[in-house]
């Protein structure tokens, strides 16, 4: 975590969302908060941009769905020359249609979901730098439980003490400057 | 703007406090094991480790003679037990991901036993098909990897192989979104107990929770994948149980070869797992002492998925019956006659009012408020959907073309010691979740608690409260 900040600690997230509604009007940017849980609409005041999660989840999932039809194909169909000879792979059942894609629908589809579900949550813990055995940095060792903080880049604002002086207007109980 | 009407019942009663609400949820995991923990997660282990493990080396090594199957009935606990615990794991997928695409807040305080009790359940099914192939060594052969075996490729027609890849996919991705939600919570067991000084479970909990610290940008990524995860989740869990049925739908056997199965069995398999979180919650809310969590709010909704979903069921039923006489099929017709009142009528009619009857007592407000009650119909839709696998299994294959080698079949031994065993396994998996993991997801139901009461130790503000809503 950066160093320098103006850290204010609130008890209650409609406080914190009030300063929050303050800080924003004002035109001072945020650097982050730290909750307990989500707080809707907190992304207003942030501008935080939707994530494009969803984008890497549907990437994710249509690189599935080839690997699946790739894989189906390419063994039943003998649709892929690998250097082989994949024609013996091919399994006659009752004289059906080697390439029934069909009966294709339930793997392609269930690969989709797997690539997109662990592609997207593996994607998430790398842009987010989570991994097992990380050691969190916490400005309160309760923010995880009941305190509700909201930080500002203390480098990139000028007049700290009126800033503060806000803060602590619209209900901080703590307002203070990390070293 | 969000509004809700008073008169709705609260999902969360007596608390005024989010740290109340931490507590309550970590007092399970401080507190030093109870006499009747340990003495239940013992016994639960001792059933696991001698009815499963012991009588599954027994059955590796003797071969699936000890069971009761013929040439007749091929599929008979087996398979039975394996539909039973992936129907089961259902509900916990239905409330952690369905429930939350359609924005039903009363799930926040029961997902996270629901979906380890789906972990919990696939893990018991996934036994089955293992042992069932006989030779359980060659499974490798149902991975499709490239190998010298010849024409032995993995058959994509079959929809056995369908079902690895479902139970697979359904399994993983159902870890993962469990994991993904308590990661949080392990945040605040991990403070909790850096301030408490207790290092080595701050320690433990603190490489279970990833560093996260509650970062309000995380957070907004976090919300958003967890609402992907759901919304693959619920067509996930649909096309799990379909696939299972298919097992059964498209094989030529009459009793089996019927397109009703992929809803009547997701319908069944919704029915059985809410059954199982009924028994399971009305336990652990009462010994966690949860009932501020889990309220009879959440009790009686849940009694009400299960009359719809118990009803659907005996729905398909008798559009089953109807069709088969409707079809014109003279074996399909005997099949359903026999089924009813051949030599396993008495599986179908205890399958027929544990399943249909039975839950049409939760009609009456007394019974669904009546935790006894409860419980105990609870128990009658468990035992209800695990004889409706057994019907549709062993009647439709003990009859069928050539009377000469019509057989009947008798579970021996080995086949119920393997089945109590995946319940030992079920229950230690269980009884170690809810001492060990926090069983109530906190952050979500903080989120439940409107207008908090200001917690102790914090000095005073110049302005407690916003002075408008957003």
């Amino acid at each position: 975590m950066k160093s320098n900040l103006i850290v204010a600690k609130f008890w209650n997230p409609d406080t914190l969302m009030d300063a929050l509604a303050e800080v924003h009007h004002k035109g001072i940017p945020v650097y982050d908060c730290y909750t307990p849980f989500p707080i809707h609409g907190i992304e207003q005041y942030m501008d935080i941009k939707r994530t494009r999660l969803t984008i890497a989840s549907f990437i994710y999932g249509l690189l599935g769905l080839s690997a699946a039809l790739l894989l189906m194909a390419g063994v039943n169909g003998g649709a892929l020359d690998l250097g082989w000879d994949i024609k013996s792979w091919q399994i006659d059942v009752g004289g059906k249609p080697y390439l029934a894609w069909v009966d294709f629908v339930p793997i392609a589809f269930e690969l989709t979901v797997l690539f997109a579900a662990h592609g997207m949550v593996i994607t998430f813990f790398i842009i987010t730098g989570y991994y097992p055995g990380k050691k969190a940095e916490l400005l309160d060792d309760r923010q995880t439980d009941d305190v509700f903080i909201m930080t500002i880049d203390a480098d990139k604002v000028v007049r700290h003490d009126e800033i503060k002086q806000i803060l602590t207007e619209k209900g901080a109980f703590e307002v203070k400057t990390t070293a | 703007m969000h509004v809700e009407a008073q008169v709705r019942a609260k999902l969360l009663t007596n608390t005024e406090q989010y740290s109340q609400i931490t507590d309550d949820i970590a007092r399970p995991i401080e507190a030093a094991p109870n006499k009747e923990w340990l003495f239940w997660t013992t016994i639960s282990a001792i059933v696991m480790t001698v009815c499963c493990f012991g009588l599954i080396g027994y059955l590796l090594w003797e071969g699936i003679g000890v069971w009761g199957l013929n040439t007749e009935v091929g599929w008979g606990f087996d398979i039975t037990n394996f539909v039973f615990w992936v129907g089961i794991g259902h509900a916990g997928t239905l409330i952690s991901a369905v429930l939350l695409l359609f924005r039903q807040t009363w799930r926040n305080s029961i997902n996270r036993s629901a979906e380890a009790m789906t972990i919990f359940a696939v893990l018991c099914a996934a036994i089955f098909p293992g042992i069932h192939a006989g030779r359980t060594w060659d499974l490798i052969w149902f991975a499709p990897i490239p190998n010298t075996r010849g024409t032995l490729w993995a058959n994509f027609n079959s929809p056995l192989l369908w079902d690895v890849f479902a139970i697979t996919t359904y399994l993983t991705v159902s870890l993962v979104f469990w994991y993904l939600g308590m990661i949080p919570d392990f945040a605040t067991l991990r403070d909790r107990f850096t301030r408490k000084g207790k290092d080595v479970a701050a320690g433990i909990y603190g490489a279970l929770s990833f560093g996260w610290e509650g970062s309000a940008r995380n957070w907004s990524r976090y919300e958003i994948i967890s609402l992907i995860l759901a919304g693959l989740c619920t067509p996930l869990v649909l096309s799990v149980h379909s696939i299972v049925s298919m097992d059964f739908a498209t094989s030529v056997v009459p009793g089996w070869h019927t397109t009703i199965f992929p809803p009547y069995f997701v319908a069944g398999a919704i029915f059985s797992g809410f059954g199982m979180v009924q028994t399971l919650l009305i336990v652990m809310r009462r010994i966690y002492k949860l009932e501020n969590y889990i309220t009879m709010e959440h009790m009686e909704n849940m009694a009400k998925v299960v009359i719809a979903t118990g009803t659907t069921v005996g729905l398909a039923y008798m559009t089953e019956f109807f069709v088969a006489w409707y079809s014109g099929s003279f074996f399909e017709r005997y099949v359903f006659i026999n089924r009813a009142f051949g030599d396993y009528a008495w599986a179908y009619w205890i399958m027929f009012s544990c399943n249909v009857l039975s839950p049409q007592l939760f009609w009456s407000k007394k019974i669904r408020t009546s935790m006894t009650a409860t419980f105990i119909l609870s128990i009658f839709v468990n035992i209800g959907m695990w004889f409706e696998r057994f019907v549709i299994i062993v009647t439709s294959l003990h009859h069928d073309y050539v009377p000469a080698r019509w057989a009947n079949y008798t579970p021996t031994w080995v086949e119920f010691g393997i089945f109590l065993g995946t319940f030992g396994l079920f229950f230690t998996c269980f009884f170690l979740f809810s001492k060990f993991l926090p069983v109530i997801n906190m952050f979500e139901v903080k989120t439940l608690l409107h207008r908090p009461k200001k917690p102790s130790g914090i000095p005073e503000g110049k302005k407690d409260e916003a002075v408008h809503a957003h």
